[in-house]
């Protein structure tokens, strides 16, 4: 017994190690990351809004997204990430899915160059200058996704840059369940 | 040098105060003083182990922004938790109502009190144990030794001992010179 108390440091530092490998593991692997938080808006209704759209200018209200099951894409010229996810967003809206972009804490004539070079996936974009969609969207940074059903209720909410594997793995499911119960009805 | 030296001091502590300030007008000093609480007591959604006050995340200063309004327009303090909440989760709040998800955050200490309670105890006993062991009792020859040795040295520590005993020693030779 006395002999076991000595090694008792030995065993807690091991379940450490362990613990600490496994979790860091899962970090380089991007199952787990620990900026991610879930929303407060999960299965609550989306926020209404009515903001300028940053190509027409015309005010755009929660109305355009009404009955459709839609991708509230958050991204800006600033952030660094939505480089790489701009593309799939692109292959995405050639699928059929109804993106709507925001373009958060942003400068339109960026965004609009954005827009003319790379492509513009989205059914709108709206110019949430001063970031009150994204704060009532209880957005943290830059890209973030939200999947909203045709009831306009938050289903999903993705923090980072989309690509095919995280598609296939969370939206993908998610949306197919919501396009055959929208169907079914 | 003195007064370079509280310069000196003054300007290490001046890296300790809050790095964001914004420079917000308030009507009365009661509502500075809620929005002092609210940047104190919320956290930073972005950098997660900072609160508001301390975080230069532009999301920080939105949140601050929004917390100024609303102090502004008169929102009394439970519907400005609740919009925050409403918006970034229970997870803004450094300091959660108790509910099913953060019991363990109220309760782990309490736990680990008991638990270190628990330990001291045993510990304790286990000492008190030992120390009432039984010694076979000593024989008056023993006795006697010990209470000789306890009265020969004085509640005097080693090195004086020693001193002592070297004075005594030198006083001798010196007698034996002379």
């Amino acid at each position: 017994m006395q002999r076991f108390k000595l090694f008792i440091p030995l065993i807690v530092f091991a379940v450490l190690a362990i613990f600490f490998f496994v979790v860091q593991k899962q970090i380089g692997s991007g199952d787990y990351d620990p900026q991610n938080m879930p929303s407060a808006l999960l299965d609550k209704p989306a926020p209404t809004f009515s903001l300028p759209d940053v190509q027409s200018g015309k005010v755009v209200s929660s109305d355009l997204i009404k009955n459709k099951i839609v991708l509230i894409n958050v991204w800006a010229t600033w952030c660094p990430s939505c480089y790489f996810e701009h593309p799939y967003l692109l292959t995405l809206a050639q699928q059929g899915v109804v993106i709507l972009g925001v373009d958060y804490k942003d400068e339109p004539d960026k965004a609009q160059a954005w827009l003319r070079e790379k492509g513009d996936p989205y059914i709108a974009v709206l110019d949430d200058r001063a970031g009150t969609l994204g704060l009532d969207l209880g957005v943290t940074g830059a890209p973030e996704t939200y999947l909203v059903d045709s009831t306009g209720v938050v289903r999903l909410r993705y923090q980072g840059p989309l690509d095919e594997r995280v598609w296939k793995e969370t939206f993908q499911p998610l949306l197919t369940q919501l396009q055959n119960a929208k169907s079914g009805s | 040098m003195r007064r370079f030296i509280f310069l000196i001091f003054g300007l290490l502590l001046s890296a300790l105060a809050h790095a964001a300030i914004d420079p917000y007008d308030f009507d009365t000093d009661a509502q500075r003083e809620r929005y002092r609480h609210f940047i104190e007591d919320m956290r930073c959604p972005k950098c997660q182990n900072q609160n508001l006050a301390g975080s230069d995340a532009p999301i920080a200063q939105d949140l601050r922004h929004e917390l100024h309004r609303l102090l502004i327009e008169g929102k009394d303090d439970r519907q400005i938790v609740d919009y925050m909440v409403s918006r970034y989760g229970e997870f803004i709040l450094y300091n959660p109502p108790f509910d099913k998800k953060t019991a363990i955050l109220w309760l782990a200490p309490l736990g680990f009190i008991v638990i270190g309670g628990a330990v001291l105890a045993v510990v304790i006993r286990r000492r008190a144990k030992l120390n009432t062991v039984d010694a076979p009792a000593l024989s008056p020859a023993e006795q006697q030794r010990i209470n000789a040795l306890l009265n020969e040295a004085p509640r005097a520590s080693g090195r004086k001992l020693a001193k002592n005993l070297g004075k005594e020693l030198g006083q001798e030779s010196g007698e034996q010179r002379s």
